[in-house]
């Protein structure tokens, strides 16, 4: 910040004015910005850095010297956590739930989203409103009926319910955002396809697929992000006595929970810290993609 | 495209599955949701009594129901106001702190602000627990002992509350429009910002007259996402606030209600009036901030 004071000779020359205010403001601006930026980077970072050293602390540590740093580097918090709190269990079930109904939505909503897009057909228009409208209802109106839907069909506090109900939440916005990705494809490649003896089905998976790519990744990353991190249908669908069925949201907040009972706080953060690691890393490989994925709701 | 030969068979089999499932998960509960609200039904009755407007009189008379009421204006209020303004600042400094090139960083502080969005609000509810500590043991009570203030309730003072559940979900969503914005920023001409930077144009000026009036259109849609968005606050309230919702009540939200009534409580057509009251609140606004904001768009 030393060149707020620094008056250059050259300037001086020249008259007062908007020029020579106009060099100077940058830097004290720039100064300030940056001042600005690395704040709000620190309320990022200082939180999730703070989680990770606590999972090595011990108990009285952490709440005695919060802003110390760990004596030590011990994992047994680490492993308590993966093993008695079941956070690799939750871990588990996560990755398939979500790897399981991902896949399926992204099947089902191209087929959907592909079929609206290019055939007219009688209720194409009613079918594609059905579709979209599911993005102005609230979750929550739906919850009770959707409890009872669940229960009723045998599915409550298992997998496969979970898995169904996340593809059909996911379907109004996959519908909505491939529908008008297809539409913006050439056709003349799939009609030529047709006109060579491909049957429908085949074009779609072997042309209207791969040329549909770039849509596809972007609203598979968004999908996988929104069911990840799922807490409400979990906890209304897996409520029973099924603590080995347990997504990972459900699981640390119930081991949050449970850590002031337990005293155990390192676990709590090491189960935390282990929660986000992944997501870190996967978020720094596909860091551009998410952002793409994330933001493409909202631009057109 | 026409129908082609084979095409209705190939656009049955092909929506067939999507829109069975779409139908018995979700529009089927949408539906009932609207005649639940109309029953006393508590889930043990084989058919629901029809209890006419019952349920909305009781909801009308419900203090608890208005407190979350009063809470959800605040939040559409103080929510897309507050990250709306960190959120163009910052993006604003981002892109034009250096002049037309970006700040030095920009990625960096991009990738870093973003990264909450990938987190389940579940887990950074469970985060906040640590960095709210109502003791010198929390991350923010043991930042102010440094500086010799004495430990403040951040959840557990009624008037605090909120406030404090309002500063994380702007801390999580500000990273999200930032880079929206950004984007459209980058996408703005460079002559446009030359130009008014040759007619002396100061930075204030440029961000009212220049950028924002040509962002308006990604503007009015954060709104809108913003806005959505302050009708939820389930799985925070759920995961970071005293007792759900409390201290007595101060920070709970219509979807907590709508949750405990049904899973607690048993009182499945009341929680349906509920979400009845919630989607009209909802779609009321939705509507609303249409009208409002519709401007000429700028082209350029």
């Amino acid at each position: 910040m030393s060149n707020l004071t620094v008056e250059r000779p050259a300037e001086r020359a020249e008259p007062a004015g908007p020029r020579r205010a106009d060099k100077r403001a940058p830097k004290v601006f720039n100064g300030l910005s940056h001042l600005a930026l690395a704040i709000w980077a620190a309320t990022v970072i200082l939180p999730i850095l703070w989680t990770f050293l606590a999972s090595f602390k011990t108990n009285t540590q952490i709440f005695t010297e919060p802003l110390g740093l760990p004596s030590s580097i011990k994992w047994d918090s680490w492993g308590r956590a993966w093993e008695k709190a079941n956070v690799g269990q939750y871990m588990l079930n996560s990755v398939f739930v979500v790897a399981v109904s991902t896949a399926g939505t992204m099947l089902l909503g191209s087929m959907a989203a592909y079929v609206l897009a290019r055939f007219s057909f009688r209720g194409n228009r009613f079918i594609y409103v059905m579709f979209v409208s599911g993005m102005v209802f609230p979750v929550f109106l739906a919850l009770v009926p959707l409890f009872f839907v669940v229960r009723n069909l045998g599915l409550l506090d298992t997998h496969t319910g979970l898995i169904l109900v996340y593809i059909s939440y996911s379907l109004p916005f996959t519908v909505f955002f491939l529908t008008a990705f297809f539409r913006t494809l050439p056709s003349q490649i799939a009609e030529a396809a047709l006109i060579d003896g491909a049957s429908h089905t085949r074009t779609f998976f072997q042309i209207m697929v791969p040329m549909a790519k770039p849509g596809l990744i972007s609203i598979t990353i968004f999908n996988v992000i929104g069911q990840w991190n799922q807490y409400l249908l979990p906890i209304v669908l897996l409520s029973g006595d099924v603590e080995d069925k347990w997504v990972l949201t459900q699981g640390i907040a119930n081991i949050s929970t449970n850590a002031g009972y337990q005293a155990d706080w390192p676990s709590l953060f090491a189960a935390l810290t282990m929660t986000i690691i992944p997501a870190l890393a996967v978020y720094l490989v596909f860091q551009r993609q998410i952002q793409a994925g994330l933001t493409s709701g909202a631009l057109k | 495209m026409k129908m082609p030969r084979g095409g209705a068979r190939f656009v049955i089999g092909f929506l067939a599955l999507p829109v069975l499932l779409y139908v018995v998960f979700v529009i089927a509960p949408y539906l009932q949701a609207f005649y639940l609200a109309f029953t006393d039904w508590r889930g043990v009755s084989s058919t629901p009594r029809f209890s006419g407007f019952d349920n909305f009189t009781r909801l009308l008379a419900d203090p608890t129901f208005w407190a979350a009421v009063g809470h959800h204006v605040i939040l559409l209020l103080a929510l897309p106001l507050i990250t709306l303004a960190i959120a163009l600042f910052f993006a604003f400094l981002l892109n034009m702190g250096a002049g037309t090139k970006g700040v030095r960083g920009s990625k960096f502080y991009q990738a870093v602000f973003f990264f909450p969005q990938v987190l389940a609000v579940a887990v950074i509810g469970v985060l906040f627990q640590a960095v709210y500590r109502p003791d010198k043991g929390g991350v923010l009570n043991g930042l102010l002992d440094l500086v010799g203030i004495a430990p403040i309730g951040w959840l557990t003072q009624p008037r605090l509350a909120l406030w404090s559940l309002i500063a994380v979900l702007v801390w999580q969503a500000v990273g999200f429009y930032v880079v929206l914005f950004a984007a459209g920023m980058a996408n703005i001409p460079k002559e446009v910002v030359e130009a008014a930077e040759l007619d002396g144009c100061s930075r204030s000026r440029m961000f009212f007259q220049v950028t924002l009036p040509l962002l308006w259109d990604t503007v009015q849609v954060a709104w809108v996402y913003l806005g959505i968005a302050a009708f939820d606050g389930f799985a925070l309230v759920a995961t970071l606030s005293v007792d759900r919702g409390g201290p007595d009540g101060s920070t709970t939200v219509l979807p907590l209600e709508i949750w405990r009534t049904a899973f607690t409580y048993s009182k499945f057509g009341y929680a349906s009036a509920m979400g009845v009251a919630l989607f009209v609140l909802s779609l009321t606004f939705a509507v609303l901030t249409l009208r409002v904001t519709r401007r000429e768009r700028i082209e350029y």
